[in-house]
């Protein structure tokens, strides 16, 4: 691990100035950051700590039933908090596939954001990655490609993201607050991170300085609580990335679809939100005839960016049983195992 | 640059002075503290084998800077016991053989007093894997620590209605 100059930030306006200089990064929990400085992946020359910044831990229901959730709030803590797992059930079941308890009580939701991709020739300083160290190469490409990128990837870069908790965020309209050096502004989650294209350095549109003060649910992100699931296909049952996953939220009114939701995570290097799917469910019938139909129009644009054409068929599976468990309800309690496959659709119970 | 940390380590208050902002909590305990009951396995958040708590909440002591810890209260295994008398998870763990080589056991006995307070799993054996999932055992002893947790928890159901009663 490189050495590097440690700042405790008492102050918003304090933590920008001082995280705005070349080199500087903040450090949340650090249970990325950390990992990445330790591979010599990361190498920052001052870390702004922001745990002691006032104010940004609290979970805050908005009276029109949205919620604005603090940037340090702890994964687990917004998990398990009943009221927000009541009215974002997706969202809560997402978090708590991913990681160990360990790190969902330490890590953050600003940092679940600004976590990076987990694509191992990133990872390792010894292999090529524009992503690392611009215009360097891709290793990546021709390389063990099974888990990398089937939507939205380029020739600079096919990594994915990793979040599982940006995926339902990213179907909710979730809106990201941000603090700069000129002042505040809100950028909707799916418009947070990039697309590779020719710049793969850059994960999201944050400027240096930036801090994420909160993430925001709209109050319409609460209509959905009655149908709402997501389903994440891991190589182990428990405490590992998604191969593919899907959140699926519905509002059904007599069998018929009034809106349809989807995002898909492990596809591209964005939570992928597939707007022509959803329109084909608007109207619709709950059925499998419509939910099949909409799988297909999600992975319509998908091309294997490698040896991954397996994972275009998982993720059609995945969407499709993703809006499937969604129409039969929303579990009364969380899942043993939230968002595995492996849980029987038989016997889910209806949310009331 | 010098930092110093204050913080209560097993119920002791500590004052520290680091001349490395990069000492993470494990090293800072292990190397600096003597405190080798926690274990150094990956020391990059994938095995459990470090973990401690801060503030109430079960950690991966590997990934916290021992600066960022500043007025935290942290417990390690060594802070579990009372004297002889062995922590009812500790008890649990050699009744079940919830261990071979050992290596992993206070990392998953910190987790395991950790998941019974949080209080999500009950007695679904399903659950309990799951929320101890991010402690590996290469051992394979996950059967016997699996048993360990449900037993440990009862006692200390009990031991509650006792002390309430």
């Amino acid at each position: 691990m490189n050495n590097f100059d440690y700042f405790r930030a008492s102050t918003i306006p304090e933590a920008v100035a001082a995280a705005s200089a070349p080199g500087a990064a903040y450090l949340a929990a650090g249970t990325n950051l950390l990992d990445l400085m330790k591979g010599g992946v990361a190498r920052p020359s001052r870390l702004v700590d922001i745990n002691r910044l006032p104010g940004l831990d609290r979970i805050e229901p908005l009276p029109g039933g949205g919620v604005r959730i603090g940037a340090l709030v702890r994964n687990a803590d917004l998990a398990h908090d009943p009221d927000f797992a009541r009215r974002f059930p997706a969202v809560a079941e997402a978090l708590l596939s991913g990681a160990s308890a360990q790190l969902r009580n330490a890590a953050t939701v600003g940092g679940n954001l600004l976590q990076r991709t987990r694509c191992p020739y990133f990872y390792d300083v010894a292999s090529a990655c524009n992503k690392r160290e611009p215009g360097a190469g891709c290793e990546a490409r021709g390389g063990d490609t099974r888990l990398h990128a089937v939507l939205g990837w380029s020739e600079s870069c096919i990594a994915t993201n990793p979040s599982d908790f940006c995926v339902p965020l990213v179907a909710l309209d979730a809106v990201v607050e941000i603090a700069g050096k000129t002042g505040r502004r809100e950028v909707p989650l799916e418009s947070f991170h990039r697309l590779p294209g020719d710049a793969p350095e850059r994960d999201s549109v944050l400027e240096p300085g930036e801090l994420i003060l909160a993430i925001r649910l709209p109050d319409e992100a609460a209509a959905f609580a009655a149908h709402a699931r997501y389903l994440k296909v891991r190589e182990r049952t428990s405490y590992a990335f998604a191969v593919v996953s899907a959140a699926a939220v519905l509002r059904i009114e007599d069998d018929e679809i009034v809106v349809a939701r989807i995002a898909l995570g492990g596809v591209a290097l964005k939570p992928w939100r597939p707007r022509a799917a959803e329109g084909m469910l608007a109207g619709a019938r709950a059925d499998g005839t419509s939910f099949r139909r909409a799988a297909e129009a999600a992975l319509e644009d998908a091309k294997p960016s490698g040896d991954n054409a397996f994972k275009i068929v998982l993720a059609r599976g995945i969407v499709m049983r993703a809006l499937m468990l969604a129409a039969a309800g929303t579990p009364e309690r969380m899942p043993a195992l939230p968002a595995s496959p492996f849980a029987l659709p038989s016997g889910v119970l209806q949310h009331v | 640059m010098g930092l110093s940390i204050s913080f209560n380590l097993n119920g002791v208050a500590r004052k520290v002075e680091l001349d490395d902002p990069r000492v993470t909590l494990l090293d800072l305990l292990r190397e600096r503290l003597d405190l080798t009951g926690t274990k150094k396995g990956c020391d990059r958040g994938q095995c459990g084998a470090c973990t401690v708590h801060v503030d109430g909440r079960r950690i991966n002591s590997c990934l916290a800077l021992a600066v960022s810890c500043d007025g935290a209260n942290v417990v390690t295994i060594e802070g579990l016991a009372r004297g002889d008398v062995l922590h009812p998870v500790q008890a649990a763990f050699i009744a079940h053989d919830g261990f071979q080589c050992g290596f992993c056991t206070p990392g998953q006995i910190m987790s395991a007093v950790g998941l019974i307070q949080e209080g999500q799993a009950g007695e679904d054996p399903e659950r309990i894997r799951e929320g101890m999932s991010g402690n590996l055992c290469r051992c394979g002893a996950y059967a016997g620590i699996t048993e360990a947790v449900i037993d440990a928890q009862r006692e200390l159901a009990e031991l509650d209605r006792r002390q309430v009663a």
